[in-house]
């Protein structure tokens, strides 16, 4: 019996972890396809998230996630971190972000915020600005504007999340 | 930095009871509980700027007289504050413009709190009241938005409630006053919105998505003209679809109005039409889009006076690429909200590394080809002065309109070159109207002068390269050259600084995270007028610390324009030091 309450216990564990939805205000955005999706759905599932804010036309936002997808395979196998772009192009190249991220064999999952809705509740002022969670989904980080090699700063903190370490505060 | 930001909706009583029971079984009470009955404060989020320019008096570029500041010095800025507990929300924002910075609509002066709400969700509900940005599709029938740092606001100060009574159908409906600087509009606007994700809906469509929408949208202002029997009441609807199968994708928009005279349309009680269609075509490495837009009258704003950055109701997206290297940003191009018709393609391919194009890590080229033009017109005789006033002029959607607002190819090529070097090639082939672009002429005045508008052609080449020189240390340079053949009258060569051909170097130099240093020259060689041949010699200095940024510069500015949706807005030279301070906490 001890063992079968332990087992339900790891699995429930299991289960709280892997369903972890973001830390980040409850907001509708669209998926590459056009789609209405709430901002919940996006989930952490026991590893590191990165979301970085970006738009078709930001020059230093796609040189940032341009640098990231130079190692994302690396990243991945050595972490599992996800890394999510979140684009707030508007009606003008919402369009265009598709065929953007597909042409440029990027591999992050993208969402539209087509009219700034979550950006404004994250509190992002301009763009790149860039949210690391943890496993559990908590925000640890956070970053405003790219510098080559800001990349490298930034895996650094998420093999520290992934070796389950915590950061210094920000 | 824990953020209860959701807006949780709780869990029906049967569920929660279920997650009770499991949580027992899995003797993890203790924790669920706690959750319940730890003291929530909710949270404070926030962000804020400040915009500071010391003015120099500067008479080659032209800033002297009316285009320098008598108070030598300008600072404006914003905070924003969000407070989030359980399923409320609510904020402020407080802006100063103390005074207004050179090149902002100049009716930004003061300050004051131009943004309160508060916010819940209850019952699949989500009602806003106060000040709140939404959007209806494409935004060419309703938007509200901000584009702070062009000084552009229209969000609405009412009442917004958002439904999903099932999944797959989201309802809003929306009653409120524009912001106008730091005043309300006089007119109201009521809208509606419904999509409709028919595979959610009904269990249709298989692996193909389909989302239908429509909206309505009406704007009420007095009217008490004695010249025109003004409507006060304007009404507008629009229809959207998308449909995604695949790689492919297409979406449109339709929407009508019904007579609006304006200030923007010269008062003519003509019904107004617009037309977005987008088609896409992606795979892994390529990308294909498609883009046609037919607009005619559709200048919507809730006071028919307005003009430039005051109050519209509805966005029309322009349908060419917007370009950020700073020579082909001269010649930027806005929707003609009074007519237009655009087409754009785009094409985006990736070679793959090891192949014969793609080299050892690969190349990315992209090719964009866009065009905008007048719609067909054809005026009322001006005897027949009961259309000319009503009407203007008749038009056909199968014939072209001949005058030319704005043509553009262009192509980029991106390719890492070694482990230490990337590099970018682009080229811009630009035509721009200058007349409809920057002077704001109507085509009826064009057509009155024979068709012969002030004309810009321009070719500009970019050369751009990352040089990794440690791992925290970079090199990025921009080389950028600019030829123009203007067909121009001397009046415009008189007046204008941005003119003829010039060549521009940027170096940056940033040493990640901290700093950025950078000195760019915009040298104006080819200027008609050998008096405005001049250099624009600019410095900054970046530090950054998490997402804490002090900027500071000290240098040259050009002339420029810039542009939100249909209106552009011309920013003088200046000349002088500027910092710039922005942090989130």
């Amino acid at each position: 019996m001890k063992k079968f309450v332990l087992s339900l216990l790891v699995v429930f564990a299991g289960f709280t972890l892997t369903a972890q939805s973001l830390d980040i205000p409850e907001v509708t955005i669209k998926d590459i396809n056009g789609k209405q999706v709430s901002s919940s759905s996006i989930e952490a599932d026991g590893k590191p998230v990165v979301i970085s804010f970006w738009a078709t036309w930001c020059k230093p936002c796609v040189r940032e996630l341009t640098a990231i997808d130079e190692s994302y395979i690396d990243w991945q196998d050595e972490t599992g971190v996800k890394v999510i772009a979140i684009s707030i192009d508007d009606t003008r190249n919402s369009a265009k972000v598709a065929p953007f991220v597909n042409g440029r064999n990027w591999e992050y999952e993208v969402y539209i915020d087509e009219n700034s809705d979550l950006r404004r509740m994250m509190g992002v002022n301009n763009i790149p600005h860039t949210f690391l969670f943890d496993g559990n989904g908590k925000l640890v980080y956070q970053h405003n504007g790219y510098a080559q090699g800001d990349e490298d700063l930034l895996y650094e903190m998420i093999q520290k999340l992934a070796r389950g370490e915590t950061l210094e505060a920000h | 930095m824990a953020r209860p930001w959701k807006l949780t909706k709780q869990p029906p009583a049967l569920v929660k009871k279920l997650l009770l029971i499991i949580a027992v079984i899995g003797g993890s009470y203790s924790l669920w509980s706690q959750e319940e009955t730890a003291p929530d404060y909710g949270e404070l989020t926030g962000n804020f700027q400040f915009d500071g320019y010391f003015y120099q008096e500067d008479s080659a570029i032209g800033a002297f007289g009316s285009n320098y500041p008598d108070e030598k010095f300008l600072g404006q800025g914003f905070m924003n504050l969000n407070y989030t507990r359980g399923n409320f929300r609510m904020g402020v924002r407080y802006e100063n413009y103390q005074n207004v910075i050179q090149g902002f609509p100049t009716e930004y002066q003061g300050e004051g709190i131009t943004y309160r709400y508060a916010q819940f969700v209850k019952d699949g509900l989500d009602i806003t009241a106060g000040n709140f940005y939404e959007q209806f599709g494409s935004g060419m029938i309703l938007r509200g938005y901000e584009e702070r740092g062009l000084g552009f606001d229209n969000m609405f100060d009412g009442v917004r409630v958002k439904y999903e009574p099932i999944k797959g159908l989201a309802l809003k409906g929306v009653l409120g006053r524009q912001r106008k600087f730091f005043e309300k509009s006089n007119g109201l606007v009521r809208g509606l919105d419904g999509e409709f994700n028919l595979n959610e809906l009904m269990g249709f469509g298989g692996n193909t998505q389909y989302i239908l929408g429509g909206s309505f949208v009406s704007k009420y202002e007095a009217a008490n003209s004695p010249i025109y029997n003004l409507p006060e009441n304007v009404g507008a609807g629009a229809g959207r679809f998308q449909i995604n199968s695949g790689k492919f994708s297409f979406s449109g928009e339709y929407m009508y109005k019904v007579n609006d005279p304006s200030f923007d349309n010269g008062y003519i009680f003509r019904k107004g039409e617009g037309l977005i269609f987008n088609g896409t075509y992606s795979t892994r490495g390529f990308g294909l889009i498609v883009q046609a837009k037919r607009i005619d009258n559709l200048s919507f704003r809730s006071e028919r006076d307005a003009s430039f950055f005051a109050v519209p109701i509805n966005f029309l997206p322009p349908t060419t690429k917007f370009h950020t290297y700073a020579l082909p940003a001269l010649f930027p191009y806005a929707t003609q909200p009074r007519g237009e018709m655009g087409f754009q393609v785009e094409l985006t391919k990736n070679f793959k590394r090891g192949s014969f194009l793609g080299g050892k890590y690969g190349t990315t080229v992209v090719f964009n080809y866009s065009v905008a033009s007048s719609i067909y017109k054809e005026y009322y005789d001006a005897t027949d002065t009961l259309n000319l006033v009503k009407e203007g002029y008749k038009t056909d959607w199968f014939k072209a309109g001949d005058i030319l607002y704005f043509q553009d190819f262009n192509f980029l090529v991106k390719k890492k070159l070694n482990r230490n070097l990337k590099m970018n090639f682009g080229y811009y082939n630009i035509t721009y109207n200058y007349d409809v672009l920057n002077k704001g002429i109507s085509d009826e005045d064009i057509v009155a002068k024979g068709n012969k508008p002030n004309m810009i052609y321009s070719h500009t080449f970019v050369l751009e390269n990352q040089i990794k020189l440690t791992s925290r240390k970079y090199l990025r340079t921009e080389l950028q050259w600019q030829l123009t053949d203007e067909d121009v009258s001397q009046e415009v060569i008189n007046d204008d600084f941005n003119m003829g051909d010039r060549v521009m170097l940027l170096i940056e130099y940033s040493v990640a995270p901290n700093w950025f240093f950078a000195i760019q020259d915009i040298y104006n060689y080819g200027h008609p007028d050998v008096a405005k041949r001049l250099n624009y010699p600019l410095a900054s200095v970046v530090y950054q610390v998490g997402t804490t940024r002090f900027q500071a510069t000290y240098g040259r500015q050009q002339a420029g324009i810039f542009c939100v949706g249909g209106v552009c807005r011309l920013v003088p030279a200046t000349n002088g030091a500027s910092l710039t301070i922005t942090t989130n906490f």
